[in-house]
């Protein structure tokens, strides 16, 4: 019984909101509508409604895929530094990173779903009802990694929100072992999905071993970026307390992580231009175009720009501890990693194919329709999860608070 | 029955995605046994019977032709290998066109699984050089050559390793097979292999009525679905019966050879023992037994 009265109590709460989140809602719902009629036009036409074709047979739903991995590793990361530096509110960092990190993963599985020509079959993948080709393909360890960490996290937050629901100390002892447990998955989930290109030596422009390493610097540059925002937000809206100090030294850690990244990637690039071997075409297209197919140049240079002003404003303590330049670079990153992984870490991986010819690939609107869905779908659920998790941590949404309805509205007798 | 019941309970399960496309789909009692279909290597002989005649009854009503799906085992003592004499070969594609009849490929959207590579003379094999669009009044043209690529049928494949379910695999006679009712159409071979030997059916492939080859195996060229990879099989439906593959045959200057390596005897093993012979990408370990030479 008290769980149904737990589901409409939360019902009752995401509906509940400022005129602003209102807005927010009715914004993200358009988008899932306008977004689900295109994606429905792919699932009655196939994948032939992107711009995929047998030169490019991997785009931007895998590179979006990829990003949100890197987004859900990061989540998780954050509860090493919130520990080390003993933040106070660390148990409501680990949560909103768990919710991130669980809202993201499905995320993720939505974009492989999206992805692949007969989505019904999607079992064939699975051990024992289907044929799993383990441990041999990437992919399968990649979805079982991801599986796992969806539900760890999904575990130690339904957990932790449970406990403090229900006025309960929640089991140190074991939400302890399991994040300690997540972080490693975090970077596991990560490393693998970076090993899903890696090792394809069909494929040079991934075939370097600083792509895993590459992709974990980059996931720690985007993921706390949404972190920092939320927290800003929560702290204006609710008692969460996280002090100034905390927020730049989440900052401060990531600008460490953009010179990793930026380090690794000279050292790729000096590689690649000093050999001079035809493997430099990959990155030739990437950021200066082959001939007369510049198509990708402007997301490339894109992304390296947001890239740069999202360093320079982190590295100079003055703006890094001006909110509005610190969020401003928390933007820019963001989008920069997303453009990254999205477009220039896969597209230049097909082009030139592997037989030297050059197809030139650009999201189509079905793609970008699809994803749009995607995202905002992925939103609305943070949003929803966010919404019951802030009442539940810090508007003394309980259980008392549910039974005193159950009294005043005279619903049911008790059972 | 243990594990039919699990099976269901899974399908309560599926993702919200893929079950509301199973209802928009329309789901008739045949695509929920569609839908619960096994992979082909673990199906017993009655039940590729059963599976073999419904296909046949499903192309008949499509195509209103008699169909014959053959699902012939490999042959002991056989491994398959492949000559091509980049010498002779004039570049008329005609190759390509009698592979994409003998083996129903779409022709909307097109795909094709041999591609002809025009190469600049002075370069020798050069890839980032080439050029599959060359359209000249009459081939082949000055200061080229050709270079027809289809599957190298590795030895090593790099296809199959990736394939997350097993959809694809080398068969006992070295060719590399694609299961079209168990693919799920991840596209990960496409992205393993280095020749660009693997096409995907981006939408539902068209082929006219009357161009249809109703000579078929399962494992080769019966007619695809959308949403699943396909390749060259070195024609399985036809080199399991003992003929040559059709590129083979159509060839005007004979630049195909084909045969049996483990035969001391045939063609390819002469050419293997005579003439001195090259595989393309070497470094990548995929060992094709699919072989470039220079005849002349
Ligand atoms: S050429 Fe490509 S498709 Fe053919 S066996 Fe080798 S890796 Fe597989
Ligand atoms: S596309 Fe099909 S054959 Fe290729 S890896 Fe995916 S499931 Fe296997």
């Amino acid at each position: 019984m008290n769980f149904i009265y737990f589901i409409k109590g939360s019902i009752r709460l995401i509906f509940k909101g400022s005129k602003t989140y209102y807005a927010w809602l009715l914004f993200l719902l358009i988008l899932i509508v306008w977004g689900g009629l295109g994606y429905a036009n792919q699932l009655r036409d196939g994948l032939i409604t992107t711009h995929m074709r047998d030169s490019v047979s991997w785009a931007f739903y895998i590179g979006n895929f990829t990003f949100l991995v890197g987004v859900a590793a990061a989540a998780i990361m954050l509860v090493i530094p919130a520990y080390i530096y003993n933040w106070k509110p660390i148990k409501e960092i680990v949560i909103f990173g768990e919710l991130l990190a669980v809202c993201a993963v499905i995320m993720c599985i939505a974009f492989i779903v999206v992805d692949i020509g007969n989505p019904l079959r999607f079992w064939h993948m699975l051990p024992v009802l289907g044929t799993m080709n383990f441990p041999y393909s990437m992919l399968s360890w990649d979805f079982f990694f991801l599986l796992a960490y969806l539900i760890i996290n999904f575990v130690v937050v339904s957990h932790l929100l449970y406990s403090i629901f229900y006025k309960k100390e929640y089991r140190k002892k074991m939400v302890l072992t399991i994040v300690f447990i997540s972080i490693p998955m975090a970077v596991g989930i990560h490393t693998v999905t970076a090993f899903l290109y890696n090792a394809l030596p069909a494929r040079p422009f991934w075939n370097s071993a600083l792509l895993a390493p590459r992709f974990l610097a980059s996931a720690f540059c985007s993921g706390p970026a949404i972190l920092l925002i939320l927290f800003q937000i929560l702290r204006k809206m609710t008692h969460f307390e996280i002090k100034d100090e905390a927020i730049w030294r989440i900052a401060e850690l990531m600008v460490y992580a953009m010179f990793i990244y930026l380090f690794f990637t000279i050292a790729e690039l000096f590689k690649e231009f000093y050999s001079g071997t035809q493997h430099l075409l990959y990155w030739k297209y990437l950021l200066f175009g082959i001939g007369e197919n510049k198509e990708i140049v402007p997301y490339s240079w894109l992304s390296i720009s947001l890239g740069c002003l999202a360093f320079i404003l982190f590295l100079i303590p003055k703006t890094r501890k001006n909110f509005v330049t610190l969020n401003i670079g928390a933007v820019a990153i963001y989008a920069s990693v997303y453009v990254e992984k999205g477009i220039a870490l896969i597209i230049p991986g097909f082009t030139p194919d592997v037989l030297g010819q050059i197809y030139v690939y650009t999201p189509s609107m079905t793609e970008i329709r699809t994803a749009a869905m995607i995202f905002s779908l992925g939103s609305l659920l943070f949003t929803f999860v966010v919404k019951i998790a802030i009442a539940i941590i810090f508007e003394n949404y309980s259980i008392d608070s549910i039974s005193f309805q159950k009294r005043g509205m005279n619903i049911q007798p008790e059972t | 029955m243990e594990k039919n019941k699990s099976r269901r309970s899974f399908l309560k399960n599926i993702s919200l995605a893929s079950a509301s496309a199973l209802a928009l789909s329309g789901c008739t009692l045949k695509e929920l046994e569609k839908f619960f279909q096994k992979n082909f290597r673990t199906l017993s002989e009655e039940e590729k019977k059963e599976l073999i005649a419904e296909l046949e009854a499903e192309y008949k009503e499509k195509y209103q032709k008699d169909f014959h799906v053959s699902d012939k085992a490999a042959i002991d003592g056989t491994l398959f290998g492949y000559a091509l004499d980049v010498s002779r070969c004039i570049g008329c594609r005609r190759c390509v066109y009698a592979c994409v009849e003998e083996n129903n490929q779409s022709r909307e959207p097109q795909i094709h699984w041999i591609q002809v590579l025009q190469m600049d003379k002075e370069r020798g094999i050069d890839f980032a050089h080439s050029d599959v669009h060359y359209d000249p009044e009459t081939v082949p043209e000055e200061g080229h050559f050709y270079l027809p690529v289809q599957c190298q049928q590795c030895r090593t494949p790099q296809c199959t390793t990736v394939c997350p379910v097993k959809a694809t695999w080398q068969e006992p006679d070295g060719i590399v097979v694609v299961d079209y009712n168990w693919c799920i159409g991840c596209r990960y071979c496409m992205a393993a292999c280095p020749y660009g030997a693997r096409h995907f059916n981006w939408a539902k492939p068209e082929i006219p009525e009357e161009e249809i080859n109703t000579e078929t195996h399962y494992l080769g060229n019966r007619p695809r679905m959308k949403g699943v990879v396909e390749k060259c099989t070195f024609c399985i439906q036809r080199v399991r019966a003992g003929k040559y593959p059709s590129c083979v045959e159509i060839c005007p200057v004979g630049a195909r050879k084909f045969g049996n390596l483990l035969d001391p005897d045939s063609e390819i093993r002469y050419i293997l023992d005579n003439k001195r012979v090259l595989v393309l990408k070497e470094e990548l370990n995929t060992q094709p037994k699919f072989y470039y030479f220079f005849g002349v």
